[in-house]
């Protein structure tokens, strides 16, 4: 159990990989939070004064002092509770972890929505090609069983999306990328992130998120015609 | 481990390199100076960076490093010399950091914008910019700099959009820092950019105009 530095909130919706994140990030220190669900299409005012410039979940209130930004949060949660630490020790290889976080949100992420939330047969090949470029950088940085060594490290919480939200998505809109073919070093780290005992209660219902996804891409399609 | 060679390689009109420049700087920290043709890139940043393929990259020994927040924060975990960049306390160590991805995420793109756009286009990032400057006064909260009483991580992340929007402002004709909506931002971008060590770093005003305009000419005229 992590040492009790005060009381922790956090403010998020089930669904959202980056509060998900967040969450696993505190159990797997063992921090005692409270997770308060927001209602996204009527944001409560708490959420509002703790995240006014972004208004978005996760927030994090550390004995009332607000956090946002899902890698900020982690960062500051791995200098508060220093169990489990996120970031290796070296400069050098706490400056690649960061490194590779920062891709995976701005250079992973973005194509996959493009490729996915589209009915532009143009528009989902140019993303499909940029997914499948940025994972390729990703496949060969990956040399021991997670991103963090033999534990769960920084990238490994932010490449969460990767292994457990892009098959959800590439189910719901027909779209193949992580394949064991192309990528099978990610590939079998989706399998041992998304089954790692904590990870795992951490998780939304797979079955919801396809559901939310087919939804989304259905009136994308549907808008189109 | 810190004496090892240091080697920035940069552009001198770049903004990014400057962040790193002036964190080098500040620290004393020896280092070696390498300018790349942005128009004509060198195998050499093509091997340190493969993933992004721009500067700045810092190599430290043999070990390249690229993105300018990721190096500050590398520089400031190796060198430990005064002035620390970063806060000492947790929660302003993660505000710093805010502010820097704030920057990074959100007014640097409507600058951009607001450069190479036109029309209504152009206005609008325009204003995204002047409401994006407004909130960044907000993290000054009455201090002298972002770091407090001395030059910190925020300052010189932020500072980068001190004289990089102003050159836009020159090149383009639209007023951005608005001296009346945002008072303390304008005063703190004029002591940050005074101090000495900042004030060396910095490229040329005339030639990084003269550079902004004819960049400016050959975006608006190819888009016609």
């Amino acid at each position: 159990m992590a040492k009790d530095y005060g009381e922790v909130k956090l403010f998020g919706v089930v669904g959202s990989p980056f509060v998900r994140r967040v969450q696993i990030a505190l159990e797997l220190k063992g921090v005692k939070y409270t997770f308060i669900e927001e209602d996204l299409k009527n944001k409560s005012d708490l959420l509002l004064k703790y995240n006014p410039i972004h208004k978005k979940v996760p927030v994090l209130v550390h004995n009332g002092k607000p956090l946002a930004e899902s890698l900020v949060i982690i960062e500051y949660i791995d200098e508060i509770w220093r169990n489990h630490p996120f970031l290796p020790q070296e400069p050098y290889d706490r400056a690649l972890a960061r490194f590779w976080s920062k891709f995976i949100d701005e250079k992973c992420l973005p194509p996959i929505s493009k490729a996915s939330f589209t009915a532009c047969k143009e528009e989902r090949d140019k993303g499909t090609e940029e997914s499948l470029e940025a994972l390729e950088f990703l496949e060969n940085e990956l040399k021991h069983k997670f991103f963090g060594g033999e534990t769960i490290g920084i990238v490994d919480i932010a490449a969460g999306f990767i292994a457990f939200w892009l098959p959800a998505i590439e189910e719901a809109v027909g779209l193949k990328i992580l394949t064991h073919e192309k990528f099978p070093k990610l590939s079998k780290w989706s399998e041992e992130y998304t089954n790692h005992v904590v990870v795992k209660e951490n998780l939304p219902q797979r079955d919801k998120v396809v559901g939310f996804f087919k939804a989304r891409y259905a009136s994308i399609i549907n808008a189109s015609k | 481990m810190a004496e090892e060679s240091v080697t920035l390689i940069g552009f001198w009109g770049s903004p990014f390199v400057l962040r790193v420049k002036w964190a080098l700087e500040l620290k004393v920290i020896q280092y070696q100076y390498v300018e790349e043709d942005l128009g004509n890139k060198s195998p050499m940043l093509l091997q340190y960076n493969p993933v992004y393929k721009k500067v700045p990259v810092l190599v430290h020994g043999n070990k390249p490093l690229a993105e300018s927040l990721v190096i500050l924060e590398y520089i400031d975990e190796t060198w430990k010399q005064d002035p620390p960049l970063l806060p000492h306390d947790p929660y302003e160590r993660a505000q710093a950091r805010f502010w820097s991805r704030f920057v990074d995420e959100k007014s640097v793109p409507a600058l951009m914008a607001t450069f190479s756009k036109g029309g209504e286009e152009q206005q609008k990032a325009a204003q995204e910019v002047r409401e994006s400057l407004k909130i960044l006064e907000g993290g000054l909260e009455g201090k002298r700099y972002f770091g407090g009483e001395r030059i910190g991580f925020a300052d010189i992340t932020i500072g980068l959009l001190g004289y990089w929007v102003r050159i836009v402002e020159e090149t383009v004709g639209i007023n951005l820092i608005d001296k009346e909506l945002m008072p303390e931002f304008d005063a703190w971008i004029d002591d940050f950019l005074e101090f000495p060590v900042i004030k060396e770093c910095m490229p040329h005003h005339d030639k990084l105009l003269y550079h902004s305009k004819a960049f400016h000419k050959i975006l608006t005229s190819s888009s016609t």
